[in-house]
């Protein structure tokens, strides 16, 4: 187990080095036009475009380059030069309001997510199973920044049935927090939902013709138990991984449409403005932030996983 | 109708960039501006003014929604079907050389898919569309500007091949164990023989599915990154691009969203029903799961 952990850690330090070369690639190396004045936005004087050529030591070759900038992201100097912000401590402030958004959005999808596949997948061919289908095939198809804009307006404008967006810290009122996060967290879990149902769903159409599962049938036990302890526990295998990686995809992803719609001030609509704006020094550290954030988490994920399931790691020691 | 952006050239009466701010139209015989002095425009009209300006104009620039929608439709189609083509070509291509190879090929592309498939999808197409958005690109004789749809396409098409080449690349394993890749060797053929030849028509049914739904993924990332403004750059028009203008109008013009976004909405999931439908077509273990539970079809026992 130690040494699974230790090889998925060095491997995941590989992979961090590897996203940050990347993420330097795309913005400093592969547009064809002049990275300083992209990155100094809009409204660039030759002055401030001279002044971030020397901060960021555009002259140097790329290896010294690459350093320079990693410098200025981890070390919290890193500007936005258009509106004159320190880009690091921006997304520290955004973090509280976007995993409220996450995690709550999560928990969501996850009970849904299981519990449409479960009924799908017990009544399949029926008329709940095809009612089912075709909701959630309707919920991958949705965009969802479209769907939060329709929801506004209907639920906050036509109805007032909801607050029209903006975040209250949890700390400062707990209520109030879920109140305003209700419409964000249920807009974002709608895709998911669909989404982890279809996988349930056709993971325990399988894994109800595996051989454990007329042993189980064979053992006595009601049709009932069968399913619960034996046909869905296997098939949540599948889905803890996936959502290992959906998790930091939707904090580095998803949040940034829903919080721009729901004006929830995390690190999302920091990075919606920036975008509106070609802001370029916000984007870069959001995408290195959120590509780390991914694989830390899949990675977090992977060795509590390899604990539960021995055959995981096993299978990896075999490699 | 879904199809009607491949003849909007044919029934449009106007541009779809072109601006109608100081006409007025006539609208059941009462004449009326299209864009108001206060700046607001003019809604639905229906069939009032002979097809013209049908779904109204949207907002101070006074465009005819109805033949943006056709337009932006154009370009939301276009991109999906050209990214998917692109992703399938480089999936199918990487998907093979690292099944068929195995050993350090396969090394080498599936870490470098891996380090892609860690950047959120959204994220990474949001990174290139920025910082592609201001330079354009240029790679060798390739020049691109940076206003171009080409750029949208480039990237979805790009952001999606890892999520396309692992099922493939999974399949090849599969099915190079199998005896007539080794009678194919037997006789003589090389690797790319095999390759093409023998393994790619064993793919087929996969990859027609795995196309079908990826152009309906695509076309939600491109509405996704239009949206932000990260997409297809103005003054050109999508779905998405059109979904981020009427937001802001949402209170006043609530149609100018609603349209568009509709319009995703069946487009897209007419797609994954037709992706899953094929799916269930083409791929035999999937029908025989399912008639398998329904009770309606007896599974063969192999060697009992």
């Amino acid at each position: 187990m130690g040494r699974f952990a230790v090889r998925r850690l060095l491997g995941m330090l590989l992979v961090l080095f590897a996203i940050s070369i990347i993420v330097f690639l795309i913005f400093n190396v592969i547009p064809s036009s002049d990275p300083a004045s992209r990155i100094a936005g809009k409204n660039a004087t030759p002055q401030l475009v001279a002044s971030i050529e020397r901060t960021w030591g555009f002259d140097d070759p790329l290896p010294a380059q690459y350093w320079t900038m990693m410098k200025l992201i981890f070390t919290g100097e890193l500007i936005s030069y258009s509106s004159q912000l320190n880009v690091d401590e921006q997304i520290w402030k955004g973090i509280p309001a976007t995993f409220s958004l996450c995690i709550g959005a999560a928990a969501i999808w996850m009970f849904f997510g299981i519990l449409f596949g479960y009924l799908s997948a017990v009544k399949a061919g029926r008329l709940t199973d095809r009612a089912l289908t075709i909701l959630t095939l309707v919920g991958i198809s949705v965009p969802v920044f479209w769907l939060a804009s329709v929801l506004l307006y209907y639920l906050t404008f036509k109805v007032q049935l909801f607050p029209s967006g903006g975040y209250v810290p949890l700390t400062e009122n707990p209520l109030d927090w879920a109140y305003h996060l209700i419409l964000p967290w249920t807009t974002l879990a709608v895709l998911f939902i669909g989404f982890y149902s279809r996988v349930l769903r056709s993971n325990m159409l399988d894994a109800m013709n595996e051989d454990y599962v007329r042993t189980a049938r064979a053992k006595g036990l009601s049709e009932r138990q069968v399913r619960m302890r034996h046909v869905l526990r296997n098939s949540l295998i599948p889905i803890v991984t996936l959502f290992g990686l959906d998790f930091g995809a939707v904090v580095g992803g998803g949040a940034i449409l829903i919080e721009s719609i729901f004006n929830l001030n995390g690190v999302g609509q920091y990075a919606a403005d920036a975008i509106s704006n070609l802001d370029l020094p916000p984007i870069m550290a959001v995408t290195l932030f959120g590509a780390f954030f991914v694989v830390l988490f899949s990675t977090l994920v992977d060795i509590a996983y390899a604990y539960l399931d021995p055959r995981i790691r096993l299978e990896a020691a075999s490699r | 109708m879904l199809a009607a952006p491949l003849w909007a050239s044919h029934v449009a009466h106007t541009g779809p960039d072109t601006t109608h701010t100081t006409e007025k139209i006539t609208v059941d015989g009462e004449r009326r501006e299209v864009v108001s002095p206060d700046g607001a425009s003019i809604g639905p009209v229906w069939f009032g003014a002979d097809g013209r300006f049908f779904l109204g104009a949207d907002g101070r620039l006074g465009r005819d929604e109805m033949v943006r929608l056709m337009y932006g439709g154009r370009t939301s189609l276009l991109i999906g079907v050209a990214a998917a083509l692109i992703t399938t070509f480089l999936a199918v291509v990487l998907g093979l050389l690292a099944g068929y190879h195995r050993g350090w090929t396969d090394s080498v592309i599936s870490r470098a898919m891996d380090i892609v498939w860690a950047f959120p999808v959204l994220l990474l197409g949001i990174a290139l569309g920025t910082a592609l958005a201001v330079g354009g690109l240029q790679i060798g004789p390739l020049s691109i500007s940076s206003g171009s749809i080409w750029i949208p396409i480039l990237i979805i098409g790009f952001v999606y091949t890892p999520y396309m080449a692992r099922p493939l690349r999974g399949e090849v394993l599969a099915l190079r164990e199998k005896e007539f890749v080794e009678a194919a060797v037997a006789q003589g053929a090389g690797p790319l023989r095999v390759m093409f030849g023998e393994l790619l028509p064993n793919l087929w049914s996969r990859i027609i599915v795995l196309f079908t739904l990826s152009i309906a993924n695509n076309m939600l990332l491109e509405s996704a990154l239009s949206f932000l403004g990260a997409g297809v750059q103005p003054p050109a028009s999508s779905w998405g691009a059109m979904i981020s203008t009427g937001t802001e109008l949402i209170y006043s013009a609530p149609l100018l969203t609603i349209i568009p976004g509709t319009m995703i909405v069946l487009t897209v999931l007419s797609l994954n029903v037709f992706g899953d439908g094929l799916r269930d077509a083409i791929d035999p273990r999937s029908r025989v799961r399912l008639e398998a539970h329904a009770g309606t079809f007896e599974p063969e026992r192999e060697g009992a």
